[in-house]
């Protein structure tokens, strides 16, 4: 304090300092009580063991987020059947009859809405995944959990839409005369192995998002080219078949991890198509290749969902501090 | 400074403010009563100054990098032509919010960070809670992992009262059993019920900034935690909440855990610390006495 009285900052002594502090400095003096850095990311097992740990919290968020998610509509609850609906009927007018791509294609309803669904199910977890981080900006900052909690239930969010989705897919099947066959349960398995896949997708793009807030803005326009590539609304057969394509093209379009999961989901559901049921050869040929299924599909399945699962779950922890700054 | 303190020591402040102004108490039952806080607080102090450290904050630094500053990001025209005429983005522009600050915070200690706006606190407690990775060359070591209760209104802003407590809780790491358990407490405590009954079946949005605040730390206060850090969250409550936080706050400390305050209202920060730390312009200038520290911010404050 100066002798006039006032109080000038350059003249104030040092503040004063820890006696233990002084004696051993920072690092030692955290290493002798076992303090821990803050905010330091956790070893990957151990991240999982906490991710696990949190699991209730995953799946409350996920359900709550659901629920609320059309509270502001009349309908309420209502658009979680109309939504799938509405989007299959645009595109049925659209692919079915101003295009007219059902030629060829056996139960071309069923075709479309399985396609729809399961690729509707990528899309918005990958675009809500991108938005998980930014748009939870509060609730980072104001507690500590594993971060991979957000994306993970943006992708269970989808799931449960995907159950009512699946249950359309049912009543579609039945109306348009598929008998159930076991086969069908191998539905399940399918959806599982797309959850993973596009859990680590969800993972990859949040992270993305995070650091780079343009990510989702362009999304949406990758993802809807990547929808059109999948054959969800025609039969890649139309594709693969013209002249010129290179065998490695083909391969791609069919082992692309989405369409495979669609090809596979609807081997499950529809009946292959019978002979005699045909006009003429032709016809049936091109209702057996519009259901193409390629070799060793089911290992690809596992392969992508674990490739894309652990990949895209390293990935997201290895920012883990980061999150929060935006 | 410290024979003559012409503020009282908070208690004794509103044992006298509590008779509006007038008070019975004598000059010397005055004298007698802060002699006693003034004894009690520097006990409490000395016990602490042994306890283990919880937090230690040594020479840490933060910069923020804020991208595109200043420049054309808002209108499209600018971001074309920079794109066009291959100008590189914008420069990166650093704030040095936080130069070399270290101190450490004990078990049982209460301590208030006071300074100016954008003087560093709330950066400081930000990094405290691992939001904020320090430069290279210092570091903040925590026992545990410590909670930050900001200001902002809601936590899930579209979802009701009741889904925030209950997933809050999931998220800090409570069971679903656990979750349950506490709901009831929490709400009690926020007293969120008292003006309106149906207030925890309303969307979080609905929510006044006072009624969002006491929801929040409610829910926060509801877990024993080692270090808990209040950034404003205080001064939007009402008086009746005020109080009732800072008893919280009292018993937080008791079970030896540490409590972080940062706020703007000196007599919060008077009742509810033994310690106050004055940060100006990302560096400490004074550390001790919560008294002795808000008595020079305050004098300091006025002449400028």
């Amino acid at each position: 304090m100066s002798e006039t009285g006032g109080i000038v900052l350059e003249e104030l002594p040092p503040p004063a300092v820890d006696p233990e502090y002084a004696e051993l400095g920072g690092l030692s003096l955290a290493a002798k009580y076992g303090l821990k850095q803050s905010g330091k990311r956790p070893p990957l097992f151990e991240y999982a063991a906490q991710l696990w740990q949190r699991r209730h919290f995953i799946t409350g968020y996920a359900t709550a987020k659901n629920r609320s998610l059309y509270s502001n509509a009349r309908l309420g609850q209502l658009w979680q059947l109309l939504t799938p609906i509405l989007n299959v009927a645009v595109y049925y007018f659209v692919f079915g009859i101003l295009f007219t791509q059902s030629k060829g294609v056996p139960d071309f309803l069923l075709f479309l809405v399985i396609g729809v669904f399961l690729f509707n199910f990528l899309q918005t977890s990958m675009i809500n995944g991108s938005r998980s981080i930014s748009d939870q900006l509060v609730l980072i900052r104001a507690l500590h959990f594993p971060r991979a909690c957000l994306p993970m239930s943006a992708t269970i969010i989808q799931f449960q839409q995907l159950g009512f989705s699946m249950a359309i897919v049912v009543i579609v099947a039945l109306a348009t005369g598929q008998t159930p066959t076991l086969n069908w349960l191998l539905v399940i398995p399918a959806l599982v192995l797309l959850s993973v896949f596009c859990a680590g997708m969800a993972m990859i793009v949040a992270r993305m998002g995070s650091v780079l807030t343009d990510t989702a803005q362009l999304l949406p326009f990758i993802s809807r080219t990547w929808m059109y590539l999948c054959g969800v609304m025609y039969s890649l057969t139309s594709v693969t078949d013209r002249a010129g394509v290179p065998h490695v093209v083909k391969l791609m379009l069919y082992y692309d991890p989405p369409a495979l999961f669609i090809t596979v989901v609807r081997n499950c559901l529809i009946h292959p198509p019978v002979a005699s049921s045909y006009k003429s050869v032709v016809d049936y040929h091109a209702a057996v290749n519009a259901l193409h299924q390629p070799a060793y599909a089911w290992l690809f399945l596992a392969f992508w969902a674990v490739a894309f699962g652990v990949g895209g779950f390293v990935y997201f922890w290895k920012a883990e501090e980061q999150y929060g700054r935006g | 400074m410290a024979e003559t303190p012409r503020i009282l020591p908070s208690q004794v402040l509103r044992a006298v403010q509590g008779k509006e102004g007038e008070h019975s108490y004598t000059d010397a039952e005055l004298a007698r009563l802060r002699a006693e806080i003034l004894e009690e607080r520097a006990k409490r102090r000395a016990a602490a100054a042994t306890n283990r450290p919880t937090v230690v904050v040594d020479n840490l630094n933060i910069i923020y990098r804020i991208h595109g500053a200043g420049t054309g990001r808002g209108s499209a025209t600018g971001a074309l032509s920079r794109i066009v005429s291959r100008r590189t983005a914008p420069t990166v522009k650093e704030v040095h919010a936080v130069r070399g600050i270290s101190f450490v915070a004990r078990r049982g200690e209460s301590i208030g960070l006071i300074g100016r706006n954008g003087s560093g606190k709330s950066t400081t407690l930000a990094a405290i809670a691992g939001l904020l990775p320090p430069e290279k060359g210092g570091g903040v070591y925590t026992d545990g992992q410590p909670s930050l209760l900001g200001i902002n209104a809601a936590l899930m802003p579209d979802l009701t009262g009741e889904r925030n407590v209950i997933v809050g809780c999931l998220a800090m790491g409570m069971s679903k059993a656990e979750a349950n358990g506490r709901y009831q407490g929490i709400v009690d405590f926020s007293r969120i019920e008292d003006t309106n009954p149906h207030a925890m079946s309303l969307p979080m949005k609905a929510y006044s900034s006072g009624m969002a605040a006491r929801l929040r730390f409610a829910i926060a206060a509801s877990r024993e935690q080692d270090v808990l850090m209040i950034d404003e969250a205080l001064a939007t409550g009402d008086a009746k909440f005020q109080a009732q936080s800072e008893q919280r706050i009292r018993e937080l400390r008791e079970s030896a855990g540490t409590v972080f305050v940062v706020s703007h209202s000196m007599a919060a920060i008077r009742d509810t610390c033994d310690r106050a730390i004055w940060i100006e312009a990302g560096r400490i200038l004074m550390d001790g006495d919560v008294d002795e520290v808000a008595d020079s911010y305050e004098a300091w404050s006025k002449q400028a």
